[in-house]
């Protein structure tokens, strides 16, 4: 909008935007800045101890992160020690740590992943492999989620913008998982998922005369994250399917007829009548979408506790099982400060990057 | 009291703001003479109907039993208690009674929740040693009943597969139970031969499952100085159990940790498990299902039997102006009757013997007698350690890590490392 | 021209397709609702298969009697219909005119402020409760019996902390971006005051957006658990999802835990009907935009 006189209001534009600032201020950003402050210090949930000042060690303690080279194990001969299946044998990390001054700097670090390089083992280490593990599992979430839900959610959205008799009906249809809390959407769906008689392994069956074997759906380290992203992209789909309705709905129907006299295929008046008219929506769809999705937590909570493997852990829940389940506050506020940091960078490439296309 | 402790800033405001709304109170309140000073009471018992009766029946007897007091219960439900407390204490709003999971206490009465409990050593002298919370040589909290834990089955089941009926004098051997799980699942006629809770999670894994690691020879953490778990969480007794944890999955002899809750309430009752390692609340549907259920000590893994001990149980708040009124609460509470008829309503165990001989189940001869004995003879309280409670989250994980198979000798480790280095973090938890 | 024939196969796919994407919504809530009628028994063996979502076996509402005789349901959701609906009228208000003010005025500061409100929206409430918590508890309150200090226990407690946020804030933003401008200008000229504009102008335009608002933010407050479980410490202003862990005892009743999900959900769908209908009346009045 043009900057003229009409819009300029310090006064009024400061009274206006006060009340809802001073809120957040108070109740968002002023613990956020406690939660900062705690997380440079020793601070437990429940202690009699005095708190002190630690400065950056807990970040140190966090995100130490190193790569190990470990030289295969090899008898008097000096030939490499195999075993039966001729895979070469290494030294453990752990033993080396605790003996050889070369490798004292690693002491309690673990193995988060490695791989093969010649007769050699390469290792990355890590100080808290649950941290590495959950901040992997969240930015794979979000990266799955945000576009399928979003592009699902369109998806419907397209579907119940016809004019059909009863389309209410299935809008409505379509939200009732919204409407139900994410804790009992997890309660049911741990049924569902069920690795014996769940509903979803008799339904492959059937549907497969007996084809597909039975899943432990939440139980196998190679399914439980699917399975909660799937459900997590059922639960809320509708409810953007109601954002980017609302979008749709604003397009003024005019338009849609010059492209029909134009001769436009559907795709086409998609492309360049609907796709267009969508741009805010879209921002707050992916917004909304990836916030949601960053803090993920009730799903894990109620279905898996972050197992099996850790192949669930996500940032959030580990920031709460440490906070208040390992009573360790300083733990769980570094932890926030991170996710904080991380979506921040985010958000803040994810605008230049649609301003700089803007221009 | 909590003056003794060093605090924290937070904590130092928190009182001083607590101070000063009680001298508000206080000059509101002193135009009323002679009336019974209240008394609050935090409860987990919230949603169940039964236990809250009992409860509410023992408080408006004490009411009624004497002028000086009045006390006013604050039921909550038992999943979200703790974190409730530890809230309230956050904000300088505990109550002047509260109830405590037995080995939690440690933790709380460190921190200075709770203050020592002023009761005659006479009145819980016959008392189960799991109810009486100590800590730091002194009593903290007493319970009104214990739990137990047995090997359920059927007799029927026994005689099908020709086994051993255990007894506490000669309960199973780890071989001989062992033998049995395969045989039962060599039969295929049970989903899994046992059934351990593992959709129970939390508290329930260390309570229940480190009496297994402790009849290995391992435990949670060094006894003696409650500063290191080297060698006792990961020791060659401990990855032995280890090894034999991971084999019940692995082998398919009991459903893992994905078990849905459902099957854990009622998958023993309707036939898919064999067995089932389970608690003495779970007893009476049992009883009324079957006429035939068996409840079963502990096998023997080498170090003798062992169950897990201590409940809930009642402690006076580290911050109440009227500890005296707590303490008269407590002892009044603590009378064989109120125990008899928790252990009527709900299916606990008494905490006396002499409770027990007033109850339909524990008495001599009653159907659940034999938990009475359990509790008595293989009873063990877990860690007495501030720590427990970081200790008890460690240890679960681990269990579920290796019961999905992890590496048991690397996940015991860390959980090692884990623990010692909560221990520095905190100080050391007040052990010297 | 489309033939008649073609036209009713086109339309029977298209419901074809509607229908069997509603199957894919719906069943886990039948599931919920039926297995609520069901006794505990029935209910856990019927699980596997398609019978969960029938009206089968031994049907009667026992298990919605049961969980009213376990817990106070009635006060659980009037304390959760109280705080979610005050909630939600001072956030759509309080939230709106922030909005309007980012959006339509210009003022030094300004992108700042909205700057600094919306990177709080990255901040999940579970890594500030406990801060959050020893701030309320001191905070003072004057109440009926005069000045009090700390506010646990109260509804106030769980309105007032999530009576503005960034989200909402942002949607009014995003939407009141695409008003046009030429309206506020023209209302400038004619003398109107800014609250007026805002109140008489652009309010009324801001149907779609004020449902999808209250929306998201009833849903959020409705379904608090964390918070109320650290504040409130009575039953008489405990909300709703702090009362199903009155459920979950050791032998969980999952027939009575069934019921009260369904009872609990029905003001959740309740509330939906209502303002969809407002939502698509104010589309149809309008049609703003071009």
């Amino acid at each position: 909008m043009a900057d003229s006189k009409l819009t300029r209001s310090n006064r009024t534009g400061w009274l206006m935007s006060l009340p809802g600032f001073t809120l957040v201020a108070l109740f968002i950003i002023v613990p956020f800045f406690f939660a900062f402050g705690l997380s440079m210090t020793n601070q437990r949930l429940v202690s009699p101890n005095p708190t002190k000042y630690v400065g950056l060690e807990n970040y140190r303690q966090m995100l130490d992160i190193a790569l190990v080279t470990l030289q295969p194990e090899r008898d008097a001969s000096g030939t490499v020690i195999r075993d039966d299946e001729g895979t070469i044998q290494y030294p453990r990390l752990r033993r080396l740590s605790r003996s050889d001054p070369a490798f004292e700097r690693y002491k309690g670090m673990r193995e988060w992943f490695g791989w093969q390089s010649g007769e050699s083992h390469k290792a990355v280490v890590v100080r808290d492999p649950l941290f590495w593990i959950a901040l992997r599992n969240t930015l794979l979430f979000v990266l799955v989620v945000a576009p399928v839900q979003g592009g699902i959610a369109l998806g419907l959205a397209l579907l119940v913008n016809q004019k059909l008799r009863g389309i209410n009906a299935f809008r409505t249809i379509y939200f009732m998982p919204v409407v139900v809390s994410i804790v009992v959407v997890s309660l049911l769906w741990r049924f569902i998922y069920d690795g014996n008689d769940g509903l979803l392994n008799n339904l492959l069956d059937t549907l497969s005369f007996g084809a597909i074997p039975g899943v432990d759906w939440l139980g196998n380290p190679s399914t439980a994250l699917g399975a909660i992203m799937a459900m997590s992209i059922w639960q809320a789909v509708g409810f953007h399917m109601v954002i980017w309705l609302s979008g749709l709905q604003t397009i003024s129907p005019t338009l849609y007829e010059a492209a029909d006299i134009e001769g436009a295929s559907k795709w086409q008046a998609f492309r360049y009548v609907t796709w267009p008219g969508l741009r805010n929506t879209a921002v707050l769809v992916i917004i909304v979408i990836t916030m949601q999705a960053f803090a993920l937590f009730a799903q894990i909570d109620v279905m898996t506790n972050g197992g099996p493997l850790d192949s669930t852990q996500s940032l959030v829940f580990q920031a709460v099982e440490r906070g208040y389940g390992k009573q360790d506050i300083s733990g769980g506020s570094v932890i926030s400060v991170v996710l904080f940091v991380l979506v921040l960078a985010i958000s803040l490439v994810q605008r230049w990057l649609t301003r700089d296309r803007q221009n | 009291m909590r003056q003794k402790h060093h605090k924290s800033r937070t904590q130092a405001i928190v009182k001083q703001a607590l101070t000063a709304a009680a001298i508000a109170g206080g000059t509101l309140f002193t135009g009323s003479v002679q009336a019974a000073t209240d008394l609050s009471l935090w409860y987990h018992g919230a949603g169940n109907e039964v236990e809250s009766n009992i409860i509410n029946q023992i408080i408006s007897d004490f009411n009624a039993s004497q002028s000086d007091w009045t006390v006013s219960i604050q039921s909550f439900p038992q999943e979200s208690y703790n974190d409730s407390v530890v809230a309230a204490a956050l904000a300088g709003s505990l109550p002047d009674i509260l109830d405590v999971d037995g080995p939690v206490m440690p933790n709380w009465a460190w921190a200075g929740y709770l203050q020592p409990l002023p009761i005659s050593e006479e009145q819980i002298a016959d008392f189960l040693p799991g109810t009486l919370g100590f800590w730091n040589d002194e009593l903290y909290s007493v319970g009104l009943w214990d739990a137990a834990v047995a090997l359920v089955t059927r007799q029927s089941i026994l005689d099908e597969f020709g086994l051993r009926k255990p007894t506490l004098a000669e309960p199973w051997t780890a071989d001989e139970f062992n033998d049995a799980l395969a045989a039962i699942k060599e039969s295929g006629k049970y989903e899994y031969p046992l059934d351990l809770g593992m959709a129970w999670t939390g508290e329930w894994y260390p309570y229940a499952f480190s009496p297994f690691l402790q009849s290995f020879g391992g435990d949670l953490i060094d006894r003696d100085t409650y500063r290191s778990a080297e060698g006792v969480l990961n020791g060659e007794a401990a990855l032995a159990f280890g090894e034999w944890w991971q084999g019940l999955f692995k082998n398919d002899l009991a459903p893992g940790t994905s078990q849905d809750p459902a099957d854990r309430d009622s998958g023993f009752l309707e036939g898919k498990y064999a067995m089932a390692w389970n608690g003495n609340w779970a007893a009476v549907p049992m009883l009324d299902t079957f006429d035939d259920v068996l409840f079963l000590p502990a096998p023997d893994f080498g170090k003798g039997p062992v169950i897990g001990a201590a409940s809930w149980q009642f402690g006076i708040s580290g911050d109440t102006e009227h500890a005296d009124g707590a303490a008269s609460f407590i002892e009044f509470a603590v009378n064989d009757k109120y125990l008899a008829a928790f252990s009527d309503g709900i299916g606990l165990i008494p905490s006396t013997p002499g409770a027990a001989a007033l109850t339909t189940k524990y008495a001599e001869g009653g159907p659940m007698a034999v938990f009475y004995e359990l509790s008595e003879q293989q009873g063990r309280v877990r860690p007495v350690t501030p720590g427990y409670v970081v200790q008890a989250k460690v240890f679960e994980k681990a269990l579920a890590d290796i019961a999905n198979g992890a590496d048991v000798a690397d996940t015991l480790d860390s959980a090692v490392d884990e623990i010692e280095i909560d221990i520095k973090r905190n100080e050391g938890y007040g052990h010297d | 021209m489309i033939s008649h024939d073609n036209h009713g196969l086109r339309l029977a796919v298209r419901y074809a397709v509607l229908v069997l994407v509603a199957i894919i919504f719906v069943f886990p809530l039948l599931f919920m609702v039926m297995s609520s009628l069901k006794p505990d028994h029935q209910l856990l063996v019927d699980t596997g298969s398609l019978r969960a979502f029938l009206p089968v076996g031994d049907i009667s509402f026992d298990n919605y009697a049961a969980a009213f005789q376990r817990a106070p349901i009635s006060t659980f959701v009037i304390n959760s219909v109280i705080v979610t609906g005050v909630t939600v009228m001072l956030s759509l208000a309080i939230c709106s005119l922030s909005a309007f003010s980012f959006v339509f005025l210009r003022w030094s500061g300004r992108n700042l402020l909205l700057s600094i409100l919306l990177a709080t929206l990255i901040v999940p409430f579970e890594t500030i409760a406990i801060p959050l918590l020893l701030l309320v508890s001191k905070l003072p309150w004057l109440g009926l019996d005069g000045l009090e200090q700390g506010w646990l226990n109260s509804y106030h407690v769980q309105i007032l902390p999530f009576a503005a946020d960034a989200l909402t804030i942002f949607l009014f933003v995003q939407y009141f971006k695409d008003l046009p401008s030429e309206l506020v200008e023209a209302a400038r000229v004619e003398g109107a005051s800014w609250f007026q504009i805002y109140l008489k102008i652009i309010m009324p335009l801001a149907g779609p957006v004020v449902a999808t608002a209250a929306i998201l933010r009833f849903l959020f407050m409705y379904n608090q658990y964390l918070w109320p479980l650290m504040v409130v410490q009575s039953d008489e202003y405990r909300p709703v999802m702090v009362g199903l862990q009155y459920f979950f005892q050791l032998d969980t009743p999952w027939g009575e835990v069934m019921a009260y999900l369904s009872l609990i959900t029905i003001p959740v769908l309740g509330f939906y009907l209502m303002l969809q209908r407002a939502f698509i009346a104010s589309i149809a009045s309008t049609g703003v935009k071009g």
